[in-house]
């Protein structure tokens, strides 16, 4: 379906589980576990609120070869409480990423699928999202290049969304969405003239996989698929290194961001900002396919 | 409140191979439940150990296991099993497919 991409299709990414993703994405049979199943403690604070935990609190961790690099990855089960970081879930996360500065691997690939800080488990896991992002940027610090792949049901929001930001690079799809506050808080706390969150293609259209591309949030726009996702992975690693920490690149951005806020700030609806941007006809930007929609951003001015 | 309830039961079950690993199936997620399989201490029973959110099943997941156990060379497996309301049939599904994982790399 999709010969310029040079994959051959097989497995939806967003439909998959963790591990499925971990086998499908990874060179076969390389994949090797760090604290398995039965090894560690399931979740003391849902036990304590009398709910089941699961034998791995929802995220995968371990070592592997991707495209014969070594590679460090963490995949989360967005199936399980929404893919939310609980204390051991993200002491998991924490623990990976620590590992990553000791062993300088050739990368760290991180597998979000999550909504956030798991509020059953409060401040446990708020300080455990704080030390996964201050871990990133560790890693990053130390020349390692930290990748975020978003494609699942939760996409990356929350803490989660915060983390994904921080990596070096964001491979997303379609599918994937990418947000701080979830469309259904927004809509709590602001009421639903502020955002209809059950308004699906609105919420796509601001937070989903192609805004987030041609906003430029993301390095690249992938298939819905896990060997586009290999690929792609495989490809920024070809030809991106970890560029030393630089003041000078941070002030960029944070001016970029606030050049944004001013361009795009009043807009209600990602149709607006895609006009902005230069797109002749916004309203056909849901219904391009992949390709069409890599070809437009480039053809789009800078 | 609907709070979480353990079950546990023990079957007589036809040996099985024994295997290196430990299986792990499905997700606990809503009508899912996640499957540990790994070696148990005897080698004709079969061990259950099941967290559910769903409480007051116990007989539906007797049943179940009953007919898990009498149908499949389960004996010598412990399994744990986490659970977020699964039906019947997605629960046979899933123990079939842990009990093939787990014997898939059986000795």
């Amino acid at each position: 379906m999709n010969a310029t991409n040079g994959f051959t299709p097989g497995h939806s990414y967003f439909e998959a589980t963790a591990r499925q993703r971990l086998q499908q994405i990874l060179d076969a049979g390389s994949f090797r576990e760090f604290l398995a199943p039965e090894t560690v403690e399931v979740s003391p604070h849902l036990a304590a609120l009398d709910l089941p935990g699961a034998f791995d609190d929802g995220v995968i961790i371990g070592a592997a070869s991707l495209g014969g690099r070594r590679v460090l990855v963490a995949a989360q089960e967005g199936r399980f409480m929404g893919g939310s970081v609980g204390e051991i879930h993200g002491a998991k996360i924490v623990g990976l990423l620590r590992r990553a500065v000791a062993e300088r691997p050739d990368a760290v690939l991180l597998l979000v699928d999550s909504g956030g800080v798991r509020l059953h488990e409060a401040n446990a896991g708020l300080i455990a999202i704080s030390e996964i992002m201050r871990a990133v940027l560790t890693v990053r610090a130390a020349g390692v290049p930290v990748l975020a792949l978003v494609g699942g049901s939760c996409g990356a929001f929350g803490g989660m969304g915060i983390v994904a930001k921080l990596c070096s690079a964001i491979l997303i799809s379609e599918e994937g969405r990418l947000a701080l506050s979830g469309p259904e808080v927004i809509e709590t706390v602001m009421g639903v003239e502020e955002f209809d969150s059950k308004d699906r293609a609105l919420v796509w259209r601001v937070t989903g996989g192609k805004h987030r591309y041609l906003m430029g949030d993301c390095a690249e726009l992938v298939e819905d698929d896990s060997a586009a996702f290999r690929l792609g992975a495989l490809e920024y690693l070809d030809t991106h290194g970890e560029p030393e920490p630089s003041l000078f690149t941070l002030r960029a951005v944070q001016q970029h961001l606030s050049d944004r806020m001013v361009r795009f700030g009043a807009y209600r609806d990602g149709l607006e900002v895609w006009a902005d941007l230069g797109v002749a006809q916004p309203q056909q930007v849901p219904l391009l396919d992949r390709d069409s929609l890599v070809a437009l951003k480039k053809g789009l001015p800078a | 409140m609907n709070l979480m309830e353990k079950l546990e039961f023990k079957f007589p079950a036809q040996a099985g191979k024994t295997s290196p690993i430990t299986a792990l199936c499905g997700v606990v997620g809503s009508g899912n439940l996640e499957i540990l399989v790994r070696t148990g201490s005897d080698a004709d029973v079969c061990e259950v150990s099941i967290k559910t959110s769903a409480r007051g099943f116990g007989e539906i997941w007797q049943a179940v296991l009953t007919d898990f156990a009498e149908h499949n060379p389960a004996g010598g497996t412990r399994i744990f099993i986490n659970d977020m309301g699964a039906t019947p049939a997605v629960v046979s599904l899933r123990l079939g497919q842990a009990l093939t994982e787990y014997l898939g790399v059986a000795q």
